[in-house]
């Protein structure tokens, strides 16, 4: 028998490099967060925090080098993600090409069944948030020099419709984490019912706890607790 | 009791198909479902029709020849079991039953509600069988194997072939079968010498196929039979990742 695809475009291959690009983004994503909770240590704190991103590695890296390295990776881990979810989406189509007239509704988790439309909308909404946070273009304020102030207007009560779709953003990249995380796992190799039950426990804990940590942000300014 | 069924009927592999209604009465709790389709059956072929084809060989749950979609669910209602095995008392009196072939573009149609599944031969033909001269069975302890790997082994081995979990996946995926292939062997010494080129011979093979990939959905496990538990999927990875990133070659057998 010959080689009849390289092992990263098989069915498991791919699966592998949704795994590793997730894992990648989850990792940012952590860090993200604590560095948003930062909004409580006051004004001066954030921004100082904001602009110290700017500056990591400045002996050794010129000006906002590290921020472009960082911005590079990311953006390379979502294409490879996005690419593999569309090639193992049409493939799963393609695999069943007629449709049954009596289908249950698929028994696995809510989660598990909304991965596809849930990653679209979590892209809609990071490229939404990059426009209003990072290059200020839809935020009111849209100031880069003053981050602090630019998040307290983007979360004010009479704009609550921006509050919501921030809500159900993150609500949805939840259920993206609770099947995702434990999917990266088996994805890369986790093979006991044991490990499986651990690793289904932490990926919930995870997703329940990584979306508090960015709610209780705009909630704050909402009501009032930050402004 | 009395039945409404609706049949996936189509002449042949080239022929659209569709699904056609037929009452049938005095069905006994007892019977198996495909008694129940045999009682059809003689009906149609006394009536001068062309009788239901369906797959079936043992109808004891053995054999992996039965398959049915039955009202949506592969194998029907009763979890752990085969659509032979499978007895009319789970259905009440009045029932509508929708009956469907599996749906998979590598599983194509023969007629009715049979389908090929030529497919999985392809899959075992590219490494699951071991080439160690096994002989007659050997002292049960000459060979010593971790109580662990031989239940999982044996666990993996009770898979029948019979397809319910490419028939029920979101994805039309062939994994939990190619890995409960996989992992009879790759877990036991007389599989040792083949793992890691196996593993990428059966991988190809479903790909190859037209299966699609497996998004750890879970579907699979509910309905097969066997009970082939989705931690076996995780085995085949972590042996596609190893033998793909050692360079194990591509030469199943060798
Ligand atoms: C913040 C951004 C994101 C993170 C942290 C993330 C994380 C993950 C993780 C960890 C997995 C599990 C990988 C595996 O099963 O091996 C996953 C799967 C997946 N992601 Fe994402 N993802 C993100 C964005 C997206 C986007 C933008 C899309 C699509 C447009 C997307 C679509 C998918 C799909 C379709 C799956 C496959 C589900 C499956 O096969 O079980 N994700 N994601
Ligand atoms: S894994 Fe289960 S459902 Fe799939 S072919 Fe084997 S016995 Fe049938
Ligand atoms: S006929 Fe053999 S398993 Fe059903």
């Amino acid at each position: 028998m010959t080689k009849t695809r390289s092992p990263i475009r098989s069915n498991v291959g791919l699966k592998a490099v949704m795994a590793v690009t997730g894992i990648l983004l989850v990792l940012f994503l952590i860090a993200h967060m604590l560095g948003n909770l930062k909004v409580f240590t006051g004004e001066t704190s954030f921004d100082h925090y904001a602009h110290w991103l700017r500056d990591i590695g400045k002996p050794l890296l010129p000006g906002v080098w590290f921020l472009w390295i960082l911005r590079t990776v990311l953006v390379v881990a979502v294409v490879a993600h996005i690419w593999a979810a569309t090639v193992l989406a049409l493939r799963a189509r393609a695999a069943r090409p007629v449709k049954y007239a009596h289908r249950k509704k698929v028994r696995g988790s809510y989660a598990a069944r909304t991965m596809r439309w849930g990653g679209v909308i979590i892209l809609l909404f990071v490229i939404y948030h990059l426009l209003d946070l990072t290059t200020g273009t839809l935020n009111p304020v849209g100031d880069p020099g003053n981050p602090y102030g630019n998040v307290v207007a983007d979360f004010a009560p009479e704009r609550w419709y921006v509050t919501l779709f921030y809500t159900l953003a993150i609500v949805t990249l939840g259920f993206h984490l609770r099947h995702g995380a434990f999917s990266a796992f088996r994805s890369l190799g986790q093979q006991t019912p044991r490990g499986e039950r651990r690793a289904r426990t932490a990926a919930l804990i995870f997703a329940v706890a990584l979306c508090a940590g960015y709610l209780v942000v705009p909630f704050a300014v909402l009501t009032g607790l930050v402004s | 009791m009395n039945l409404t069924l609706r049949i996936w009927r189509q002449k042949g592999p080239e022929d659209k198909g569709r699904m056609v209604t037929y009452p049938v009465d005095d069905v006994s709790p007892d019977m198996s479902f495909l008694e129940m389709l045999d009682v059809l059956n003689e009906r149609l072929i006394l009536d001068g029709e062309d009788p239901v084809a369906f797959d079936h060989d043992c109808r004891e749950g053995i054999c992996g020849m039965c398959g049915l979609m039955i009202n949506g669910d592969a194998h029907g209602p009763q979890r752990g079991t085969t659509a032979c095995q499978l007895h009319m008392r789970q259905f009440k009196d009045g029932d509508t039953i929708d009956i469907e072939p599996w749906r998979a573009s590598a599983f194509p149609v023969i007629k009715d509600l049979v389908v090929n599944r030529g497919a999985f031969d392809k899959i075992i033909a590219a490494g699951g069988y071991v080439t160690a001269p096994t002989g007659s069975a050997p002292e049960a302890h000459s060979t010593p194997v971790a109580k662990a790997n031989a239940d999982a082994a044996f666990e993996s081995a009770a898979c029948i072939g019979c397809g319910a979990c490419v028939a029920a996946c979101p994805n039309g995926s062939g994994m939990l079968f190619t890995a409960a292939k996989l992992t009879q062997l790759s877990l036991l010494p007389q599989g040792q010498p083949e793992r890691y080129t196996r593993v990428i011979g059966m991988v190809d093979a479903h790909d190859e196929a037209g299966f699609g990939g497996c998004t750890n959905a879970g579907e699979c496990t509910v309905v097969c039979p066997k009970g082939i538990p989705l931690n076996t999927i995780g085995r085949l990875n972590r042996d596609y990742l190893t033998a793909t990133t050692k360079g194990a070659g591509n030469t199943p057998g060798s």
